[in-house]
C-alpha cells in the first residue's frame, strides 16, 4: 500500500551518493536516517529554527522545508563538510570551526551545525559584513543559550581572518 | 571536606581553554538525544489529549494493535500505580503518583497535549497510522485555565485529593490550591506604620517556556534478562533512572541511563516525559525504541514556567531603609502541585536586609501542562514585582536608584528573608561595579531610557562523584556524572589541572553513564561548577596524595618530605630526586598498581548568587515597540573558572530574560488550546533582536569552595524582566505591571494615557 521509494542520486560534502526515500520524506530525514549525517540537527521541523541549515547547490536552505527527491542531481553541503579535506589525513577544523571555539560561542552545541552553514553561507558571498549583517545572515537560526554575542564575534574574526588569508594567499 | 580558601593566585583556573569536547561539536560528532540508532529499532509515536480537562472512559487499542508493523501499545493503565510517595531527591522531589500519571494519563487528561498512549512500529508512519487507530472516550470536564479561576473556591477541581496544605484548620474541600506557604518575621504592621513612603502593585507574567532548541529523544533497549538501557538527553541520568525504575517497577539496578550530548535544557529536562514510555514500549515489543518529541510536542506538553500573578507592598524611610513588605505570590503549577512558587518567595527580598515582612505563597493546579523548573525557577516573576517597586520608592524618596539599593542591600551577617545569615557575598561589589561602570553615566537618545535592577540565585549544592585515572603516559581520564549543558568539561579539566599543575591538554573529561560514574544529582541550580568541582578537585587531591606517597615509597624516604608542585614529586626540602608525573605514571603497575583518585560527596558551604543590570531600550512611540539598545550584566561569580563559559552563561541568561519580558507568552483560547507551539509564533528573540551583552564579572569568592566558586548559571536570568520594566518608566513615564511588555500591551497603555490626557485637558 505504501507508495514506491524512490532512489536518489547526488553529492554530499562533495562525494556521490545514492539512497532510497520515501516521497514524502525530507532532505534532513534522508541526511539522517538514510545517510547516518546526524551533524544536521532537527529542532523544530517547521523551517523556524535553522539547527537544519544545509547548502543545496550552494544556497542556504532548512533541510526540513527540502523533500529528499529534490536532492537529485545536486550538491549537499552539510556540518561534516566544513572541515577542509585536501589534505586527506590532515584533521585541521575550518576557520569558522575554530573561532567558534575560540571565542566559547556555542554552549549546548546542537544548533551550532546551523549556524555554522548559515555563517559559511554568509561569508561566502559577502566576505566583510558589519555587525548587522551578520546578525542578519544568522536571523534564521534559533541559539537559546549564548545569547548570539560571542556567536556574531566569532563569525566577525572568522571573516577578518579569512580576508587575511585570501590576501596573503594574492600576494 | 573543602577547606576555607585564601585568596590565591591560579596558574590553569581563570584560562579560556578550547573545551575539550570543542571539536565533535563543531563537525556534528557530537551525539544527542536523537542521534542513536540500533539495530532493529522501531519508531515510536505518542497520542495526545485534545481537551484541557476530560474524563477518560474508555481506550479501545485493538484496531491499532492489529496493524502490520505495530509491535507495542502502551496506555496508563498498563504500567504500575506507584504509592504516592516523594522521591527522586534532589531539591525538587516528586510525587510518584502524580508523575506516573503525567507521564501516562490514567483515569483523566488533565492539558491539552497530556499523553494518553503509545505506539511502536517498524517505521514513523505506521505508528502514526496506529494512533490514529486508537477510540479513545473522553467526557469533556470544564477546564481551570487561569490563576483568577485556580483560586476560585467554586471552580471545578483537579483532583479531588487535592486538600491545601499549610492551612489550619485543615480544609474539608478539596482545592486547586495545593499549598500556602508563608514566609514571616517582625512586626509588619508596625513597620508600615512607621513607613515615610508606601508604594504598591500587582504584577503577572505569563506562561513561558525553556525553549531549548533540542527537543526531549530517548532511546530505550531492551535485554533478554530484564535489565534496560535508556540513551537520552537529559540534565540528570541518575534521575531518568531513578524514575524509569520507579514507573516501570525495576530495580534501579536494571536500569542503565546513558545521557547523550544535550541540546539545552535550562531546568525543562529535570524530569521526563518521553523516557519511560520508550522503556515500556521496549519491554513489551523486546527491541529498541526510540521516541522523540515534535516541537508542538515540546510545547504543550513539556516545561513550561508558571504564569504568575503578585501583589506586592512595601514602605521605607525617608532614608531609603525599607521598613516593612506584605506580599502574595500565586504561581500557576499547571496539572499537578509544585510550581516554584515557594523559591520566588524565598528569592523575592533576598538582595535586601528587612526586618518585617510577611509573604505568602500559592501554588495553583490549573488545566496546562505541568510547570518545571527554568533557569533560577520562581525568581525571576518576583524580582519583577519587587525591583519595580524598588525604582517606584526611589523616586518618591528622591533618591538614586542604585543608591536606594545599596542602602538597603544585604552584606555578610545580614539575615536573608528565608532564613539564614549570609556569609561573605558580593551583592555590594555588584552595586558599585554598576555604578562606577560608563554605561550608567552615558547619555541617552530621544525616546530611550535606562534601568536598573538586582536579582538573587542561591545556587545549588547536592551529590556529586568524580574520579581521576592517571594512564600509563601521564595522561589523565576525568569521569563525571552531570551533563555537560554549557562548557563544564572545561571548567572541569581546569579545576583538574590546577591541582595537579599540569597542562589541561593532557585531561580527558568523559561525562559517563549511570554504570560508569558515581552517583550524581542533576546538572542544575547553577551546582555543577560548584559541586561537581568540589568532587573533582578532592578526587584530584586524592590522586596526587597517591603520587607523593608512590614516590616516598620509590624514594625511600617518608611522605611528608615529598611535596607536589609543577606536575612532579619533589623534595620537600628543595634538593634531591624529582619524579615527574609521566615517570609515575610509566611505571604505576610495578611499583604498587594503577592510580586513580575518586571523591563522592554532598557539597556543603553553597554560596549565592547576586547579580545587578542596566539596560537601556528606546520604544517606538507609534507602535509600542521595545527594543534594547545596550545591556550590561554584573554578577558575582565567586571565580571564574572559565571566563568565557561564565560570561556565556550571563548572556544567554540575560537573551532568555529579554525574550520572557517583551515577546515570549503562551496564547490559550476559551479552551485550554495552545495557539502559537512553534517557534514562528512562540517567538524567541533571535540575532537581530538583541545588541552584544557586556558582561562585568566580580570575584567575591566563596570561602567554602576551594576554588572559591559559588555557581553562575541561575541568576542572569532574574533581573531582566525589572530592569527593562524600569527603562520603559524611564523612557515613556508608563509603569508596566504585565509582562510580556510586547508591542499591543506597551501600545495600548501609550494610546490609553494620551486619551486620558486629552480627557484631563477637555
Amino acid at each position: 500500500m505504501s507508495a514506491r521509494r524512490l532512489a536518489v542520486e547526488a553529492r554530499v560534502n562533495g562525494d556521490p551518493v545514492e539512497f532510497l526515500c520515501d516521497p514524502e520524506q525530507t532532505l534532513l530525514e534522508a541526511l539522517r536516517d538514510e545517510l547516518g549525517l546526524t551533524g544536521t540537527k532537527e529542532g523544530c521541523g517547521t523551517g523556524d529554527c535553522g539547527a537544519c541549515s544545509v547548502l543545496l547547490d550552494g544556497a542556504l536552505v532548512c533541510s526540513c522545508l527540502v523533500l529528499a527527491a529534490e536532492a537529485e542531481g545536486r550538491e549537499v553541503r552539510t556540518v561534516e563538510g566544513l572541515a577542509p579535506r585536501e589534505n586527506g589525513g590532515d584533521r585541521s577544523l575550518g576557520v569558522l570551526q575554530r573561532k567558534f571555539l575560540e571565542h566559547a560561542a556555542l554552549q549546548c552545541g546542537i544548533c551550532t551545525p546551523g549556524f555554522l552553514v548559515a555563517a559559511d553561507a554568509l561569508l561566502a558571498r559577502n566576505a566583510d559584513p558589519s555587525e548587522s549583517e551578520v546578525r542578519y545572515g544568522i536571523s534564521g537560526n534559533l541559539c537559546r543559550c549564548t545569547g548570539y554575542d560571542k556567536i556574531v564575534r566569532a563569525v566577525l574574526d572568522a571573516a577578518v581572518e579569512l580576508r587575511r588569508a585570501k590576501a596573503g594567499g594574492g600576494a | 571536606m573543602s577547606e576555607p580558601s585564601e585568596p590565591r593566585a591560579f596558574k590553569w583556573v581563570g584560562q579560556r581553554i578550547v573545551r575539550p569536547d570543542g571539536a565533535d561539536k563543531v563537525t556534528g560528532r557530537a551525539a544527542f538525544g536523537a542521534d542513536r540508532r540500533l539495530p532493529g529499532m522501531l519508531h515510536g509515536r505518542v497520542l495526545r489529549s485534545p481537551h484541557a480537562h476530560a474524563r477518560i472512559l474508555r481506550i479501545d487499542a485493538s484496531a491499532a494493535r492489529a496493524l502490520p508493523g505495530v509491535k507495542a501499545v502502551v496506555v496508563g493503565a498498563d504500567l504500575p500505580l506507584p504509592r504516592r510517595e516523594s522521591g527522586g531527591g534532589g531539591e525538587s522531589p516528586v510525587d510518584y503518583r502524580d508523575l506516573a500519571e503525567n507521564v501516562l494519563a490514567r483515569d483523566k487528561v488533565l492539558y491539552v497535549g497530556h499523553a494518553v498512549a503509545a505506539v511502536a512500529a517498524t517505521s514513523a508512519r505506521t505508528a502514526e497510522q496506529a494512533l490514529r487507530r486508537i477510540a479513545v472516550a473522553y467526557e469533556p470536564l470544564p477546564p481551570v485555565l487561569d490563576l483568577e479561576r485556580g483560586l476560585d473556591p467554586d471552580a471545578p477541581v483537579l483532583h479531588d485529593h487535592l486538600f491545601t496544605h499549610g492551612v489550619e484548620p485543615r480544609p474539608t474541600r478539596p482545592s486547586n490550591v495545593a499549598k500556602r506557604t508563608l514566609l514571616e518575621r517582625g512586626d509588619v504592621e508596625a513597620g508600615f506604620a512607621a513607613a515615610d513612603a508606601v508604594v504598591e502593585g500587582e504584577f503577572r507574567t505569563e506562561t513561558v517556556h525553556q525553549g531549548y532548541i533540542e527537543p526531549h529523544a530517548a532511546v530505550a533497549e531492551p535485554a533478554q534478562d530484564g535489565h534496560l538501557t535508556v540513551w537520552c538527553c537529559t540534565q540528570g541520568p541518575f534521575m531518568v533512572r531513578a524514575h524509569v525504575a520507579k514507573l516501570l517497577g525495576l530495580p534501579i539496578g536494571h536500569v542503565k541511563v546513558i545521557p547523550s550530548e544535550i541540546g539545552g535544557g535550562f531546568g525543562g529536562k529535570t524530569t521526563v516525559y518521553v523516557e519511560p514510555i520508550a522503556a515500556a514500549l521496549a519491554q513489551r515489543a523486546g527491541r529498541p525504541v526510540r521516541l522523540v518529541m515534535s516541537r508542538e510536542d515540546v510545547f504543550r506538553a513539556s516545561g513550561p514556567a508558571p504564569a504568575s500573578r503578585i501583589r506586592l507592598r512595601v514602605g521605607a524611610r525617608r532614608d531609603g531603609r525599607i521598613v516593612a513588605v506584605d506580599a502574595s505570590l500565586a504561581y500557576e503549577a499547571g496539572a499537578f502541585p509544585g510550581s516554584p512558587v515557594e523559591a520566588g518567595a524565598m528569592c523575592l527580598l533576598a538582595p535586601y536586609d528587612v526586618e518585617a515582612f510577611r509573604i505568602e505563597a500559592l501554588d495553583v493546579c490549573v488545566n496546562k501542562a505541568k510547570t518545571t523548573a527554568y533557569r533560577a525557577p520562581g525568581a525571576p516573576m518576583a524580582a519583577f514585582a519587587a525591583e519595580s517597586l524598588l525604582d517606584e520608592l526611589a523616586a518618591k524618596l528622591g533618591l538614586d536608584p542604585l543608591e536606594l539599593r545599596l542602602r538597603n542591600a544585604a552584606k555578610k551577617d545580614t539575615r536573608a528573608a528565608y532564613g539564614p545569615r549570609y556569609r561573605e557575598i558580593g551583592f555590594l561589589e555588584t552595586l558599585e561595579a554598576a555604578r562606577a561602570h560608563p554605561h550608567w553615566s552615558a547619555p541617552l537618545g530621544a525616546n530611550e531610557g535606562r534601568g536598573v535592577a538586582c536579582g538573587f540565585w542561591f545556587n545549588g549544592g547536592q551529590s556529586s562523584s568524580a574520579s581521576v585515572a592517571l594512564n600509563e603516559d601521564g595522561t589523565l581520564s576525568l569521569v563525571a556524572g552531570t551533563p555537560d549543558i554549557g562548557g563544564s568539561r572545561a571548567s572541569l579539566a581546569l579545576m583538574c589541572a590546577e591541582e595537579l599543575d599540569v597542562d589541561p591538554a593532557r585531561i580527558r573529561p568523559v561525562i559517563a553513564d549511570t554504570e560508569t560514574a558515581g552517583y550524581s544529582d542533576m546538572t542544575g541550580g547553577s551546582r555543577v561548577t560548584f559541586a561537581t568541582g568540589m568532587a573533582v578537585i578532592e578526587a584530584t587531591r586524592a590522586l596526587v596524595r597517591q603520587l607523593r606517597e608512590r614516590a616516598a615509597k620509590l624514594l625511600d624516604v617518608p611522605v611528608d618530605e615529598v611535596v607536589w608542585k609543577e606536575g612532579a614529586a619533589q623534595p620537600a626540602g628543595g634538593t634531591g630526586r624529582i619524579l615527574a608525573l609521566e615517570e609515575l605514571a610509566r611505571d604505576a603497575l610495578r611499583t604498587g598498581g594503577p592510580l586513580v583518585g575518586q571523591a563522592s560527596l554532598t557539597a556543603r558551604g553553597v554560596g549565592p548568587a547576586f547579580a545587578t543590570h542596566l539596560v537601556d531600550v528606546s520604544v517606538d512611540p507609534d507602535t509600542g515597540k521595545v527594543d534594547v539598545v545596550r545591556y550590561t550584566a554584573i554578577q558575582d561569580a565567586g571565580k571564574a573558572i572559565h571566563p568565557s563559559y561564565v560570561e556565556g552563561q550571563m548572556q544567554g541568561g540575560v537573551v532568555q530574560g529579554i525574550g520572557w519580558a517583551l515577546n515570549e507568552e503562551y496564547v490559550f483560547d476559551a479552551k485550554g488550546q495552545l495557539a502559537n507551539p512553534g517557534f514562528l509564533d512562540y517567538r524567541m528573540p533571535v540575532a537581530l533582536d538583541v545588541p552584544m551583552i557586556d558582561t562585568v564579572i566580580v570575584e567575591v569568592p566563596n570561602p567554602r569552595h576551594p576554588h572559591g566558586v559559588r555557581g553562575v548559571g541561575e541568576v542572569p536570568i532574574v533581573p531582566p524582566i525589572a530592569a527593562i520594566a524600569n527603562a520603559i518608566h524611564a523612557a515613556t513615564g508608563l509603569r508596566l505591571r504585565h509582562a510580556p511588555f510586547s508591542p499591543p500591551r506597551v501600545l495600548e497603555a501609550l494610546l490609553t494615557r494620551t486619551s486620558g490626557l486629552a480627557r484631563a485637558a477637555r
